[in-house]
């Protein structure tokens, strides 16, 4: 859906979002924290994490093996455990992704626009979304422009999203703060606005590429702000934190967070993603723990 | 549906079946025997003794005798080192401690554990250190004590209470007759066991049991100083006994605090705030923020979100470590909220409650907001001590001031807004002995708590709270 | 050539600035020791009481909202008035009390020095008593010594100067605005005392002088609803137990008789402490490395 508003109009529509107290906000967050989902629950937040998740491969690295056995782990990653959502990987590796899963409805999402600094010009970054939706990604992930935003330039920022989310079509598309680089949480809060006026279908915090990936406190952020927009709009944003979820108690958390502050509406994987590579392991080797009654250990999961 | 299973507090305290007194460091009969009872099951928990006149004359004549003959000629740092002692066993018993408050008070092991025990803990640590420390205090080159104080607490944080009274009369050099609340005195027997393991010197803690007839008796007895912390009504009651008397006395009193949302506040904290301000500890809270005054420009959406909060409120069994709202103290205290909030209805206010199950047994208030509120109603005036909010509007900050000021009462006042010169004027203002501003209900040995007007007078805690425990 | 006819004084009452009769129309003759008549004082009631602290009431919030230095100067101020008029000052209280002129003047500059002293505490007790506190946690917190409100004073009976200006000057110094029920057998000094606070730029109803029966006023006073803190050092035993009694009902501030005091736990009785709480946390955020 493409946005109705004018870029100076959403530009000054988010420059009047009231602001965060970064205290009240952290201590909300360790509040949701100290919730202690045990025994049943515990076995429905861990395969409902495992259907979130993107499972993620992003290295200079990766080849078309790594991502044939990626896709593998991530259509059946351990006996009756459910599927992840989709297979997160650059451009160039989606064809490969694409054809690994085929029919399996384990989606491929693609980093797009110069992942991740995106200090590429924009023709560049549009192009390199159109190659991805081309070669076959079901979503996009793409990164805005932190440069811009820093600088005041709301508008930009607003511009080259909408014409990003032009760029995927039919693929739906995350947009990527780079929370870890925006630094504070007015800031957060401001973007996450900004990109859901331009139009998108996710909000994401980070790249992974940098030091502060998604923390509970942003996301919790950025769950207000999708459950705030929906309430002014009637559009429904998903949410994606990225990077830095590695065991199953912080999963938890957030799903416990979804759970509190955003209800059913965005308790599946259409409406909320961990992007992760090693949080699937963890989750499983939990998962063999409630099923057998005793610790897993890494030799017991499969190293992808 | 993403439900969560029951997650019960395993760990369970050593509660005898019988409790003593405690004087002179030991467990000893009283003039009768009464029932403590789990207030989320109404089952038996122990039975203890009741303290009568005379077990106080021998309480206050056990404290007089340390105090003169050990613990008042005993060096700071001696003293302050058994404080110290007793701060760490508190922490390596917190958990057995957390579980007996929420068995005996019915207040979520949530906040037992991660505030009421830790906290109790921080007091008495934070006091140890002052023992040595008192001519530093700005209270005089070598203040000396006051002698044997008496001390009356409530059933709303049993330990904490205890711990803001005992921590500093201690480290101040007096010794200490406290009674704890009748329905509330488990823990405070725990801390009579725990001095005993300490080692402290006999008669410097005496825990007397009791009903008001108790403290009635320990504010009439011979001694020093009298320190309550409770209602307004019954504080009245112990001003007027020690008028013409030498006894020293600070009072912590009741309250009706206003928590005022500005149009720029930050609103999602707000609603924390708003929320931690009037169901924390089920609104026995005599600092909560009772009132809420939202600027009318914000309050349907203020109030949209603090509803959509309330409902994922988890009421029910106190030691599950997922519930936010634990029981209602006593059967009395239920009847005065439902008394209260029934004169809100009668009055013409909009009540509001989420839709939860209550456990059958105990006794239990749904979180409620009464809205259309106006100053004149009695729920916009008296205490109710539950977990009740009466909402109010203003149109300008000068409106909010009036009306926030607008009771007898002088304890705390909460504020909201992203402005800091707004913050600070309101504050400057605010007729209140503790202002929060952005946040709501923050408590700290290291910061002075008490009211004005009839919230009492004196402050527990910090540097200030040490002039109710010296000759000053 | 007829002497000339001496123009006498009449005594009257000093409240919101202004010098009114006993709105009952009483008054009572104060005599020396000696038993020399020296005037009529006004004899203050229950209405006049309710009038001064209303006068109080409503000069306590601008009295506490002007600076501190403002205030510390304006009980300079009061310093240099009485200076000016230690002579005459001299001389009715040698008379009030039978003193011996030199002592009396003595005394009367003892309280010149006390009104300086105070001057120079406006501006800096809340540094003294309040304090930033370290809490265990993100936030700012901060204790001020703010003043209690309206203090009626019952002044001391035998020292009705300098006790007087020892009870009044730490209770406006920090903010609070007084009513002072004077010496009773020895009213006339702390009445002409106002005329001093009158030209002090001392804004009206900050302090109010009544002058008449403790017994008749002060239960009105330590009953007053409005009255936040009651200072018994003039009211003997019997009369301060049922005086604090009284003020038990509205839970005042209560100043017990004998008790002495420094100047710091003068300027501490008449003022509570306010604690404001702050997160303290903007700089960190969403990059909480920084």
């Amino acid at each position: 859906m493409g946005s109705i508003l004018s870029g100076a109009e959403a530009a000054s529509l988010v420059r009047a979002l009231p602001g965060v107290d970064a205290v009240g906000l952290e201590a909300r967050a360790a509040g949701l924290s100290t919730r202690s989902v045990k025994t049943t629950s515990k076995a429905h937040a861990i395969d409902l994490a495992i259907s979130m998740i993107d499972l993620t491969t992003l290295e200079g690295a990766d080849t078309p093996g790594k991502v044939r056995s990626l896709a593998a782990k991530a259509m059946r990653p351990d006996g009756d455990a459910p599927a992840t959502a989709a297979v997160c990987v650059y451009p160039s590796m989606v064809a490969t992704a694409k054809e690994a899963l085929q029919g399996s409805g384990v989606l491929v999402a693609s980093v797009a626009t110069g992942f991740p600094a995106g200090q590429v010009p924009l023709d560049v970054r549009l192009a390199d979304t159109e190659s991805a939706v081309r070669a076959g990604a079901d979503e996009i992930d793409m990164v805005i422009n932190r440069g811009a935003f820093l600088a005041g330039d709301l508008e930009r920022v607003f511009h080259e999203i909408k014409a990003v989310k032009a760029a995927s079509g039919d693929a739906r598309l995350k947009v990527i703060l780079e929370t870890g680089e925006l630094a504070t949480y007015d800031a957060v809060r401001q973007a996450s606005w900004l990109a859901m006026y331009a139009g998108a279908d996710f909000i994401k915090t980070s790249t992974g590429k940098v030091g502060v990936n998604a923390t509970l406190p942003v996301t919790l952020l950025m769950m207000q702000a999708v459950r705030d927009y929906r309430a002014a709009t009637g559009i429904q944003v998903g949410v994606k934190p990225a990077g830095g979820i590695r065991n199953t108690k912080d999963a938890i958390k957030y799903l416990v967070t979804v759970n509190e502050v955003l209800g059913d509406d965005w308790l599946s994987n259409h409406w909320f993603r961990f992007g992760a590579s090693s949080l699937l392991n963890d989750l499983l080797m939990q998962r063999q723990k409630l099923k057998t009654g005793h610790y897993s250990g890494p030799d017991y999961v499969t190293v992808d | 549906m993403f439900e969560y299973a029951p997650a019960p507090e395993s760990v369970r305290p050593d509660i005898k079946e019988h409790y003593g007194l405690f004087i002179d460091g030991e467990f000893v009969d009283g003039q009768d025997v009464f029932k403590s009872v789990n207030p989320a099951t109404e089952e038996v928990l122990f039975t203890v003794a009741e303290a009568g006149e005379a077990d106080v004359a021998r309480a206050v004549a056990a404290a007089r005798r340390a105090q003169e003959t050990v613990w008042g000629p005993m060096s700071g740092t001696e003293r302050g080192k058994y404080l110290f002692r007793i701060a760490r066993l508190l922490q390596e018993r917190a958990r057995e401690f957390a579980v007996a408050e929420s068995l005996d008070n019915g207040k979520p092991i949530k906040e037992t554990r991660d505030f009421d025990v830790p906290t109790a803990a921080q007091h008495f640590f934070y006091h140890a250190g002052w023992a040595d420390k008192l001519s530093y205090a700005g209270l005089g080159a070598d203040p000396k004590p006051l002698g044997v104080v008496g001390q009356v607490i409530p059933w709303n944080f049993p330990l904490l209470m205890l711990a803001w009274k005992i921590a500093p009369a201690l480290a101040c050099g007096n010794t200490v007759v406290l009674k704890p609340a009748e329905t509330t005195p488990l823990t405070a027997l725990m801390f009579a066991e725990l001095c005993q393991e300490a080692d402290l010197p006999a008669g410097v803690v005496n825990i007397l049991p009791g009903a008001g007839a108790a403290g009635a008796a320990v504010v009439n007895s011979p001694v020093d100083k009298v320190a309550f912390t409770g209602s307004t009504a019954v504080g009245r009651a112990i001003a007027k006994a020690v008028a013409g008397s030498k006894k020293k006395v600070t009072l912590e009193l009741g309250g009706k605090a206003a928590n005022i949302v500005f149009d720029d506040a930050p609103i999602d904290q707000a609603v924390e705030g708003i929320v931690n301000g009037i169901f924390f500890n089920q609104g026995h809270v005599c600092c909560a923020g009772s009132r809420l005054l939202v600027q009318e420009s914000v309050a349907d959406d203020v109030l949209a979100r603090l509803k959509e909060r309330v409902s994922t409120l988890r009421v029910g069994d106190p030691l599950d470590k997922n519930t936010d709202i634990g029981a209602i103290n006593s059967a009395e205290q239920l009847a005065r909220i439902t008394a209260l909030t029934e004169a809100g209805r009668g009055e013409g206010a909009d009540v509001w409650q989420p839709a939860c199950d209550l456990p059958e047994n105990g006794f239990w208030f749904r979180p409620t907001v009464f809205t259309g509120v106006q100053q004149s109603m009695r729920i916009a005036q008296e205490e109710i001590f539950g977990p009740v909010l009466s909402v109010l509007t203003f149109r300008t900050p000068d409106e909010a001031i009036a009306k926030a000021n607008n009771t007898p009462y002088g304890l705390s006042a909460g504020v909201w807004t992203e402005k800091g010169s707004k913050i600070l004027w309101a504050a400057e203002r605010l007729r209140a002995g503790v202002v929060w501003a952005n946040t709501f209900n923050q408590f700290d040995a290291a910061s002075p708590f008490g009211g004005l007007k009839e919230s009492g007078y004196g402050r527990e805690g910090g540097r200030q709270g040490l002039e109710a425990y010296l000759d000053v | 050539m007829s002497e000339r006819l001496r123009v006498k004084k009449t005594y009257k009452l000093y409240v919101g600035g202004k010098f009114p009769r006993s709105e009952s129309g009483r008054s009572y003759p104060v005599s020396s020791p000696d038993g020399t008549e020296l005037a009529n004082a006004a004899l203050a009631s229950r209405k006049d009481a309710r009038d001064a602290v209303a006068a109080a009431r409503k000069a306590q919030r601008p009295w506490a909202g002007q600076t501190a230095y403002l205030r510390g100067q304006i009980l300079y101020r009061a310093a240099e008035m009485l200076e000016g008029r230690a002579g005459q000052f001299a001389e009715e209280l040698a008379d009030a009390t039978g003193a011996d002129p030199h002592d009396a003047l003595g005394t009367v500059e003892a309280a010149i020095d006390r009104l300086v002293h105070y001057a120079g505490w406006t501006d800096k007790y809340t540094s003294v008593l309040g304090g930033a506190n370290p809490v265990a946690g993100p936030y700012f917190n901060h204790t001020t010594p703010e003043p209690l409100g309206v203090v009626a004073v019952i002044a001391p009976q035998d020292d009705p100067l300098l006790g007087l200006v020892e009870a009044i000057a730490p209770a406006i110094a920090t903010g609070n605005t007084v009513v002072v029920l004077a010496s009773e057998a020895k009213p006339l000094p702390a009445l002409s005392f106002g005329e001093v606070l009158a030209t002090s730029d001392l804004p009206g109803g900050v302090v109010n002088l009544l002058s008449g029966k403790a017994a008749e006023v002060a239960p009105h006073l330590a009953s007053h609803a409005d009255v936040n803190g009651l200072d018994l050092t003039g009211a003997d035993p019997e009369l301060a137990a049922s005086l604090e009694a009284a003020a038990a009902e509205t839970l005042k501030v209560v100043r017990r008789p004998g008790k002495s005091g420094k100047a710091l736990d003068l300027l501490r009785q008449w003022t509570e402490y306010k604690t404001v709480w702050h997160p303290a946390g903007m700089a960190a955020g969403a990059g909480g490395a920084y």
